[in-house]
């Protein structure tokens, strides 16, 4: 499955995808998952800054904006 | 070593003191204000205390501390503003004060107030909460916000599923204060109870804290200040800043005799 995962980071404009895993630990993991981001969860692309950084998701009915260097580190799988 | 009633208030007067800057006058309720950052938990904190309040740090941090009182049906109530998290968990200094308020200073009661346009991620906090304690109100604040964004909440449904008072508000009109404070006077006088809902971990889990919650019990101590469940999953976490602050408070509560 893993080879099937991308970072999250690449996900276009508009795309869906699916979280895989989380190549992330200690304070970041934690507020990742705090912020409903856990195996299974639909996050979608809504929003890229011009300069690519930060990135805006929709998670569990909120858009939160994250760094790229962070949304890299979460692996999905394309939906 | 078993503790009377007296032992227990001596405790906890001493322990708001000394660790959390925190003094009440005669018979005050102490209610702590859980929530998210920007969920509105500040306009709670002012519409109901008013200019009867004062700022300052927890002591030997540097997080700002809030305090203020108010009074409904001639009782008085110290309300103190936790800083906002997203959860008890993670090891900032933020989230290490709110867990050790709730855990270590036991508030009468604990208000969790949550955005009403993003609940789903809101409940997180909730739910470690009501891990810890069984006195919490739910208060869902910007209904205003949600209204205008066509969102529709079913209280009564979600009271029903949570177990615990859930009072929708929107703060910043005054709406849905009185009932907030109604709901918070009915759980610290305990003439309302609840059942707060228990997230059921993996059958893993389970096994383990079933395994370790018979030895934590004995330990009265322990049973008598912290949620034993709470403290056996923190165990199981390895959760190393948590079993600092237990050594810490536990030694408090020894050294009360």
């Amino acid at each position: 499955m893993t080879s099937l995962s991308m970072p999250l980071s690449s996900l276009k404009l508009g795309e869906k995808s699916n979280v895989v895993y989380l190549d992330v630990k200690g304070l970041l993991r934690r507020r990742i998952l705090d912020l409903g981001i856990v195996p299974g969860t639909v996050l979608t692309c809504v929003g890229k800054a011009p300069t690519g950084d930060p990135i805006a998701y929709l998670v569990r009915g909120t858009v939160i904006a994250l760094r790229s260097e962070d949304a890299s580190l979460i692996f999905v799988k394309q939906s | 070593m078993n503790l009377t009633i007296g032992d227990r208030s001596k405790y906890r007067g001493r322990v708001m003191r000394e660790h959390f800057g925190i003094s009440t006058t005669g018979e005050q309720y102490i209610i702590a204000l859980a929530g998210n950052p920007n969920v509105g938990k500040s306009t709670v904190f002012n519409a109901l205390t008013g200019l009867r309040q004062h700022t300052g740090n927890w002591p030997g941090k540097t997080v700002d501390n809030a305090q203020g009182i108010y009074s409904y049906r001639k009782k008085s109530f110290l309300l103190v503003d936790l800083p906002g998290t997203y959860s008890l968990l993670a090891n900032s200094v933020e989230e290490e004060i709110a867990r050790d308020f709730i855990c270590f200073g036991k508030p009468n009661a604990t208000i969790v107030v949550v955005d009403a346009t993003s609940l789903e991620r809101n409940l997180n906090l909730a739910f470690q909460i009501m891990e810890i304690t069984d006195k919490v109100v739910i208060c869902v604040n910007l209904i205003d916000e949600a209204r205008k964004k066509k969102i529709k909440i079913q209280f009564d449904e979600l009271e029903k599923k949570l177990g615990v008072p859930v009072i929708p508000t929107a703060a910043r009109n005054g709406e849905g204060l009185e009932e907030l404070q109604k709901a918070v006077y009915e759980i610290v006088l305990e003439k309302r109870l609840t059942q707060p809902k228990q997230i059921a971990y993996s059958q893993e889990v389970e096994e383990a804290i079933s395994v370790l919650m018979p030895q934590i019990k004995p330990l009265n101590i322990a049973a008598e200040v912290i949620n034993p469940k709470w403290l056996a999953l923190r165990l199981l976490d390895s959760d190393s800043s948590f079993i600092e602050s237990i050594n810490r408070f536990v030694n408090m509560y020894k050294n009360i005799k």
